[in-house]
């Protein structure tokens, strides 16, 4: 079921693909950097920006314009020697905590990190109980 | 008229459920020993209903196979011209289909546990077929009242719309299917829980019951999520094989539930122990099917991905879900506390590795359940945020390395009790090809730290996997140790194409004229013409690619970019060259306005490990449940014959004085 969801994503984003067939790319939507070191840099932040107009996929995963012309953005700016963080910060700055796929811990995700350290106590206290105390029950009092 | 009857079975098929239900329940107020009168419909009706619920899915089925364009779902899902074999698949390939196919698969199992399975105290098997019966009537009521699969038009339409292109493809036969048939599958596991929970029947032979339906939902919830992560990699066109979508998630979440059930029933059925942790993980797998159902059909997820983007549907499901997961935990909570916990077992002792790996799966589906509700919620209060691959994988890792690390060394140790020096050895051999791995691939490169512990975890899991089968006779090793024996060496399998794929993997992105040649890994790629070609409803741009390794003779590749008319949509067709070690992966982009075409080109070490490690899974839950099969028909023939001994004897005035042999139960 997954995937035939998943395709209509894509076909939605085709549509608009058709529509700018006119507008060339820009130069580095579609090319990598010469430089392999920068270019590595470039598509581990991309894997990690999400294409705003598709349906759950990286702007390194989509053919949309949008995603082309944040992977220029993103290419362009590497080049240019600016770090990373700095270009996520800045993509987070014009379009929000939505552009990227790494949320940070800020007042409106804060349970997304404070859930699974609750989730590893919980997980801590149910082995403990269930796997502890196991060499002074012989008798099996209880569970 | 076919899709009146279509309807009208439907109906029927309600009514019975109702019938199932009532006189499922019936059988509780049955004194012991004695039936209800009205209990002795249960069963037929479980029969009928499915019969009734299939033959209105295959009357949809012909409906598109004969493209019938009175029929709305038809008409705006269909087209003449589209190949045959799609317009087949397109009966699920939309909203009311697939909720069709769902529920005749759950009308299907309802049947043949009511037919089939004779093993089952009457007064459970009541209780369990009144579960089913209320679970599949909640299905036909969302159907009938808000997703009617035959509705007519007034005036038949011209043409139909069409399939969405990217559905049109062969994954779109195996995938859907599968995966339901799993997600429904679980929902006998559910049924009978509730059923064993309700008479206070929770013990090995109930355990013995549910076994086969949890291996099989899982095996067929392991090919389709393998199958659909497969045909989501070459079909996207971006090489991604796995992107924590929540329609994704959606299938992961029963997954992760079931392979927690699955190994918790087991030790229930083997050692008695676990039996609040099964029933408990029971309900917990299909409430992950129905939160499936729920994300993927109601259209909470963002627009796009909502086949149905009225709230009517989505509030209809949501009703459903709380109805039978408040439901099932209520007289969880109610009834837990009756049931005895069971046999007990030390901390090191296979059922503790069990347990410990049951409690990180939970913990993984925590993860998971968070990371993909917790986007939708915000949105409800209008803040927008993401959780990717960023997020998932490193909090889903925290629980599954434990986890994995225990899987290696669990298998090794003896049920109840058992001393951790008795396998010094085998700790120290999987110690070392984690550590040993790790250290030598770092030792040649830098690598992300996941894909290398991965590697690390791989290694020591496939050798893990196998030294259960150390020091005994290989051809006395029952069948259904060996599924578990191939089972978790496809899970390193798996492993090990994730990792080298997240740490090896190399993409070249270029503009090329034709003629042109660009290197990746040890091939050269040459393209050598780009030519518009035509298919059935479709025209595309066909690049021809010659690709040489190592200077070589060449292999050709023909990556596409298609064009489908109805509906106009574009999509990228890529070519695959599948090596033993790995596939090359290339696509053909847009001309730019030099004349260049772009190609992007990938090559994957490994990459098609990932899936031959879920098709190993798969055939290890296959033996599985054919090594059980095997025992219980051995075991039922063994019966029957000491009956048919002891009928002789007695036939023979019982007078020789041999005691008559006991069955082997």
């Amino acid at each position: 079921m997954i995937r035939w969801l998943f395709a209509l994503v894509l076909a939605v984003l085709a549509v608009p693909l058709a529509a700018q067939d006119s507008m060339p790319p820009a130069p580095y939507a579609y090319n990598q950097l010469a430089d392999e070191k920068l270019e590595a840099e470039a598509a581990a932040l991309m894997q990690t920006l999400r294409c705003l107009k598709c349906q759950s996929q990286s702007i390194a995963d989509s053919d949309a314009p949008m995603a082309g012309d944040m992977r220029h953005q993103v290419r362009a700016r590497i080049l240019a020697g600016e770090s990373p963080e700095a270009i996520r910060g800045w993509l987070i700055a014009r379009y929000g905590d939505y552009v990227s796929y790494e949320p940070e811990v800020s007042s409106t995700t804060w349970p997304l990190f404070a859930i699974p350290v609750l989730v590893i106590l919980i997980v801590a206290g149910v082995l403990l109980r269930r796997l502890g105390k196991r060499r002074d029950d012989d008798a099996g009092a209880k569970a | 008229m076919i899709a009146e009857i279509g309807l009208a079975a439907l109906w029927l098929a309600a009514a019975l459920a109702v019938l199932q239900m009532v006189s499922g329940a019936a059988s509780l107020r049955a004194a012991p020993g004695e039936a209800n009168a009205l209990a002795i419909y249960a069963r037929p009706a479980a029969v009928v209903q499915a019969f009734l619920a299939v033959l209105a899915f295959l009357l949809l089925l012909r409906a598109f196979a004969v493209t019938d364009l009175s029929i709305k779902l038809v008409a705006t899902n269909s087209h003449s011209m589209k190949p045959f074999i799609y317009k087949l698949t397109g009966t699920w390939g939309n909203h009311e289909g697939s909720m069709l196919l769902w529920v005749g698969v759950l009308a299907a199992s309802g049947g043949l546990l009511a037919a089939f399975e004779k093993r089952l105290p009457e007064r459970t098997m009541g209780a369990t077929l009144a579960v089913q019966g209320f679970v599949a009537l909640g299905f036909y009521a969302f159907l009938l009242l808000s997703s009617n699969p035959f509705e007519r038009l007034p005036v038949p339409a011209v043409e139909g719309n069409g399939l969405n292109p990217l559905l049109q493809d062969i994954g779109l036969a195996i995938h859907p299917p599968t995966l339901y048939a799993g997600y429904v599958g679980l929902s006998v596991a559910f049924s009978l829980a509730m059923g064993a929970l309700m008479t206070r029947e929770v013990n090995p032979a109930f355990a013995r019951v549910m076994r086969p339906w949890v291996l099989g939902a899982w095996v067929l919830l392991t090919l389709g999520i393998t199958a659909g992560s497969y045909w989501a990699y070459y079909e996207l066109g971006w090489g991604g094989w796995w992107f924590w979508d929540p329609v994704e998630n959606a299938s992961l979440m029963p997954w992760l539930a079931a392979t927690a059930l699955m190994h918790s029933v087991s030790v229930l059925a083997a050692r008695d122990a676990l039996r609040t942790w099964t029933i408990m993980l029971g309900v917990l797998a299909f409430s992950m099917s129905m939160l499936g159902t729920f994300l993927v059909r109601s259209g909470v997820l963002t627009s796009v991905h909502a086949f149905a983007v009225d709230p009517e549907r989505g509030a209809f499901i949501l009703a459903l879900l709380g109805l039978y997961i408040g439901g099932a935990f209520t007289i969880f909570a109610l009834r837990a506390g009756a049931v005895a916990e069971g046999k007990r077992f030390a901390a090191a002792s296979r059922e503790g590795a069990l347990v410990f790996n049951n409690v990180m799966l939970s913990a993984i589906l925590a993860i998971v359940l968070l990371g993909t509700l917790y986007p939708l919620l915000t949105e409800a209060f209008n803040v927008r945020v993401s959780v990717g691959p960023p997020y998932f994988n490193p909090a889903g890792a925290i629980f599954a390395i434990p986890m994995l690390l225990v899987m290696a060394v669990g298998p090794l140790l003896r049920w109840k009790s058992d001393k951790p020096a008795r396998i010094q050895f085998e700790l120290m051999l999987i110690a070392a090809l984690v550590i040993g791995v790790i250290a030598l691939v770092s030792f040649f490169g830098q690598f992300p730290l996941l894909p290398l512990l991965g590697l690390g975890l791989a290694a020591a899991l496939a050798v893990a996997a196998v030294l259960p089968l150390r020091g005994r006779k290989l051809v006395r090793v029952p069948l259904s140790t060996w599924g578990m024996v191939v089972a978790h060496f496809g899970i390193a399998v798996s492993l090990f194409g994730m990792a080298c794929e997240g740490a090896f993997s190399e993409e070249r992105l270029a503009a090329v004229a034709p003629g042109g040649t660009e290197q990746i890994g040890d091939f050269a790629v040459t393209l050598e013409a780009v030519t518009p070609i035509a298919g059935p409803n479709w025209t595309a741009m066909e690049a021809r690619l010659a690709v040489r390794q190592d200077g070589g003779e060449p292999v050709f590749l023909t990556p596409q970019a298609r064009s489908f008319w109805s509906p106009p949509q574009s999509t990228s067709e890529s070519a695959l060259l599948t090596k033993w070690n790995g596939q090359l992966y290339a696509v053909i982009g847009n001309q730019a306005e030099d004349g260049r075409w772009q190609i992007r080109i990938w090559w994957k070490p490994f990459v098609t490990f990932i899936w031959y490690g879920g098709l190993l899974i798969g055939l290890g839950g296959i033996l599985a449940i054919a090594g059980r099969l095997g025992v219980d028909l051995k075991r039922r023939s063994a019966t029957a014959k000491g009956a048919q001994r002891r009928a002789d004897v007695e036939a023979l005035g019982g007078s020789g004085g041999v005691p008559a042999p006991q069955p082997a139960e």
